[in-house]
């Protein structure tokens, strides 16, 4: 099967231009290349545009309620660990109406990646901020500037527990495909942030990092073991002085004393989750490994008792 | 002296920490294993430690023990235990004239008598003398005489006082000693359990040998149907209602709560017995509970989830999409005193309403209710069977009574339980093609026929896809009602509880009330009163006999503890001429108080 094999029949709906378009792309080429078995695989989502994902694949899907879609796929889960559960969500979802399901469907470690595309706006009910909209933004919601303190996806599920936290985007197929491999590879929840282009409401917010002239001093690209090093000419790095990121010129130092990234090192992924300024990490942020939830709980439950022994437990008496 | 008797009706009250449950709990079991009927009635702050002493604290338990078939706690007690003097005032209009007091005299002290809110002066024992029995001893001292020896601090020997009353109980009401100590052995062990066994003995020793015959209240034994037994909570019922689902569907049941009182104890039940096929899950909210249990019946598990009153609210939305999903889902709403916190260790029936209507949208789901404790497992299986067969959610209402109220149950056996069957998921069948009866088929994940999308937009009829056609919608609504509307199929027959089937006055009742609207309606329908008691299982839909049924009779009278809600339902359905009798005071309707109520109305409506 190739990429699209896994799209529906349906028509696709989001607007012209929108970056989910190449979110759909990238993960139905991702479930192609990992030879996805369609019929054992579901696709969860909560409210929202992105939500609107599941429609499109030929798989099994569930268009849930807003901001539920961790806890319906907790409980798919727990009915059967041997399906292939993904979550599709957005910013409004998961990380407002949705915040607590996040949190916890992340600490607990069920087998599930989530594909959080944030777009620091609500697009569905055509244009207010968003918990990630940045201070000032101008929303329907927010004509004189969003007052609102943004919330940080990252440090959020850092805090949270998670055992997988990466950030991709809309605009750089190769790399959204690469982390959502690995995320699929993860045992456990694994949390992928997509900056995802909402061209009607929230235009360009993120060009800054996704447009590929001005990219390259903008987003750092991660790689385990890797010198974090960044600029057209490669000739940026970062160091760690202290828990304080600092920028260095490469023309007279080599790379190899820069901060090497250890996606392992949860103090460093928390100070590259904090670089929410002008200069942003892109790639697998911390990864660990801890139990799989369904897996304890199943496991938990090997001795059980049949519906006899069950009714036969505590002080019973026998009349004849 | 023969005291022998038919009926008695004890009723046990102090401080929250007494462990006056734990002393209730095991009289009755012995009661029950002798052959006795039991019911019982707890009523308890929301405080899990209230302050001590104190009128608000006090924690109750009332039972009646009956050499025949009993449906409730009975009213007015013969015998009252009272560790303290704020347990006495609070309820002492409950003890019979004529009765009798146990006093546990060190809680009727000069700081008991402050704490009650009385002045030094009073002596409230004295007073009761006038018109009860009073056996007054300080259990305090004799319980901790008798646990001199053993190495326990003061406060945690005083905590021993309820086995020391036990032990005194166990000889006043002739039960057996022996078989009681077995059983604390296997509940206590260690030095606590070597405390509780001195203590009772104490106690036990001290009733024998102080000539105390005059207080002796011992309880004729019947001969109860064969079979096995044990003594069951509502909660505990439940429990065992969802275990046994999971083996009759044969498939695992996802069971997701969230605390909440009275719910919680379903929870508790079922990861202490670990039952084959049911995993508990205990979700981070309510509204993570119901959705985990619709995701796991969109994965081929029967979903349940239970709550009370104000977490059922917040599974509202939940609730209309599994309407809409057409998944099978069971919600049991065990309800107490509302509305929002209101009185969580309270019964109360006032979430009729909510289980009916309290959703966005043409959301019609089937509604049934608990009446008593030894029916709590079979209409889980019912609501499961409903739920599996006609895909659709279920409300299954119990209330705070049923949770904690006790009583003997005779172990099914197993061949007897119901089977049910999942509507299968055939390949040629899209996923919202309805059969014969309206219902669409489980096709799950993991099945490579049938593959298919669902939420909760619209969907069009057959496949399921998003469908904002005008038509569709009226179609799915109309379908999803009479698919809804056929659910009586698994109704047994309307089955009249006391009385004939026309007359002059028909009561009806629903839930709880069961036990005080049955024991009431029968005494009237033995004096030769034209009564009958009608009890609903099912409250949505409405059993179809029921219209004819309420014709039969000159008037009807609908008692629920609530201000008039099913009243209302009847009422706008059948337009038959109606009354109502209803309290929402978080305690439950006495026999005694319907069967005044029940007497006027019968002969003004004669």
């Amino acid at each position: 099967m190739n990429g699209k094999d896994f799209l529906s029949d349906q028509e696709v709906r989001w607007c012209p231009g929108c970056g989910d378009y190449s979110v759909l792309k990238q993960f139905t080429e991702v479930l192609a290349s990992l030879e996805a078995d369609p019929a054992n695989t579901v696709v969860v989502s909560g409210i929202g545009c992105s939500s609107r994902l599941p429609y499109y694949v030929n798989t099994y899907g569930i268009h849930s309620l807003h901001g539920r879609a961790p806890s319906v796929a907790t409980g798919i889960k727990l009915a059967n660990p041997s399906l292939d559960v993904w979550i599709i969500t957005g910013d409004g979802d998961a990380l407002s109406i949705g915040g607590n399901h996040l949190l916890h469907v992340l600490r607990r470690n069920v087998q599930v990646p989530i594909l959080l595309f944030n777009n620091e706006i609500y697009g569905l009910t055509k244009g207010q901020y968003s918990p990630t909209s940045r201070a000032g933004a101008l929303s329907k919601s927010t004509p004189l500037g969003s007052i609102d303190y943004p919330l940080n996806p990252q440090t959020l599920a850092l805090g949270a527990g998670a055992t997988f936290v990466a950030r991709s985007m809309d605009r750089n197929p190769t790399h959204l495909r690469q982390i959502l491999m690995l995320a699929k590879s993860h045992e456990g929840s694994a949390l992928v942030e997509i900056y995802q282009n909402c061209n009607v409401f929230n235009d360009g917010v993120f060009e800054a990092f996704t447009d590929k002239k001005m990219q390259s001093d903008h987003a750092i690209f991660l790689t385990h073991g890797e010198p974090l090093v960044f600029g057209s000419h490669r000739d940026k790095g970062l160091v760690l002085s202290g828990s304080q990121v600092q920028v260095v010129s490469l023309t007279d130092r080599s790379a190899s004393e820069c901060w090497i990234h250890d996606e392992r090192d949860p103090m460093k992924a928390y100070a590259l989750a904090r670089m929410t300024g002008d200069l942003r990490p892109f790639g697998v942020f911390y990864r660990e490994d801890r139990s799989v939830f369904e897996k304890q709980v199943h496991r938990a439950l090997s001795e059980t008792r049949s519906l006899e022994e069950v009714l036969a437990m505590g002080r019973t008496w026998k009349v004849d | 002296m023969d005291n022998t008797r038919q009926h008695l009706v004890v009723l046990l009250a102090g401080d929250s920490g007494d462990g006056i449950q734990l002393l209730g709990t095991q009289l009755i079991r012995a009661a029950a294993q002798s052959g006795q009927d039991v019911r019982t009635l707890s009523d308890f702050p929301a405080e899990i430690r209230a302050p001590q002493g104190t009128v608000s604290g006090v924690s109750g338990f009332q039972f009646q023990m009956a050499a025949e078939a009993i449906f409730d706690p009975g009213d007015a007690a013969d015998v009252f235990v009272a560790f303290n003097v704020a347990g006495w005032i609070k309820h002492k209009h409950k003890l019979k004239a004529g009765g009798l007091l146990i006093a546990s005299s060190d809680g009727f002290d000069a700081r008991s008598l402050a704490l009650a809110g009385l002045a030094p002066d009073e002596d409230p024992l004295e007073e009761a003398r006038a018109d009860v029995q009073v056996l007054d001893i300080d259990v305090k001292k004799l319980t901790s005489e008798a646990l001199k020896s053993i190495d326990l601090s003061g406060k945690e020997k005083a905590r021993a006082k309820n086995m020391t009353l036990l032990g005194m109980l166990t000889w006043l009401y002739g039960q057996d000693a022996e078989a009681m100590e077995v059983d604390l052995q296997r509940q206590f062990k260690g030095t606590v359990g070597e405390a509780n066994r001195a203590a009772f003995r104490a106690g036990f020793h001290l009733a024998e040998t102080a000539e105390w015959s005059a207080y002796r209240r011992e309880v004729a034994s019947k001969k109860a149907a064969p079979g096995t037994y044990k003594t069951l909570s509502g909660s505990q019922g439940i429990a065992l209602g969802i275990a046994a689902t999971a083996r009759q569907l044969g498939r695992q049941v996802l069971y997701a709560g969230y605390p909440i009182t009275p719910a919680s104890d379903i929870l508790h039940e079922l990861a202490r017995l670990r039952p084959e096929g049911v995993v508990p899950f205990q979700a981070e909210d309510e509204i993570a509970s119901i959705t985990a249990a619709l995701g796991a019946s969109f994965a081929g598990n029967l979903g349940i989830t239970a709550s009370s009153g104000p977490g059922i609210s917040l599974k509202g939305e939940g609730l209309g999409l599994a309407v809409m999903l057409e998944l099978p889902l069971v919600v049991i709403n065990v309800q107490r005193g509302g509305p929002s916190t209101g009185l969580p260790t309270k019964m109360e029936q006032s979430d009729l309403f909510q289980a009916l209507y309290g959703r966005h949208g043409e959301a019609p789901m089937p509604v049934m209710a608990i009446k008593r404790t030894g029916e709590a497992m079979e209409d889980v299986l019912l609501a499961a069977k409903m739920a599996v067969e006609a895909m659709t959610p279920v409300i299954l209402l119990s209330d705070a009574y049923i949770a904690n109220s006790a009583e003997p149950f005779r172990l099914p056996s197993i061949d007897t339980l119901p089977t049910i069957d999942a509507p299968s998921g055939a390949a040629d069948r899209a996923p919202y093609a309805r059969d014969a009866q309206g219902v669409r088929p489980w096709i799950t994940p993991g099945t490579a026929a049938g593959m298919h999308r669902i939420g909760g937009l619209e969907s069009e009829a057959d496949t399921g896809h998003v469908s904002y056609d005008a038509k569709n919608h009226q179609n799915m609504v109309d379908a999803r009602a009479d698919k809804v509307n056929q659910v009586t199929r698994f109704y047994g027959p309307l089955s009249v509880e006391v009385g004939e089937h026309t007359g002059k006055l028909l009561v009806i009742g629903w839930g709880s009330t069961f036990g005080a609207l049955r024991t009431a309606v029968e005494k009237l329908h033995k004096e030769g009163k034209s009564i009958t008691h009608l009890h609903l299982k099912h409250l949505f839909p409405l059993h179809p006999d029921v219209y004819e049924f309420i014709k039969g009779f000159g008037h009807t009278v609908v008692v629920e503890m609530n201000q008039g809600q099913l009243v209302q339902v009847l009422r706008s359905q059948t337009q038959a001429p109606m009354s109502f009798i209803g309290q929402t005071s978080g305690q439950p309707f006495g026999a005694d108080f319907l069967y005044a109520q029940l007497n006027t109305l019968s002969t003004q409506k004669a």
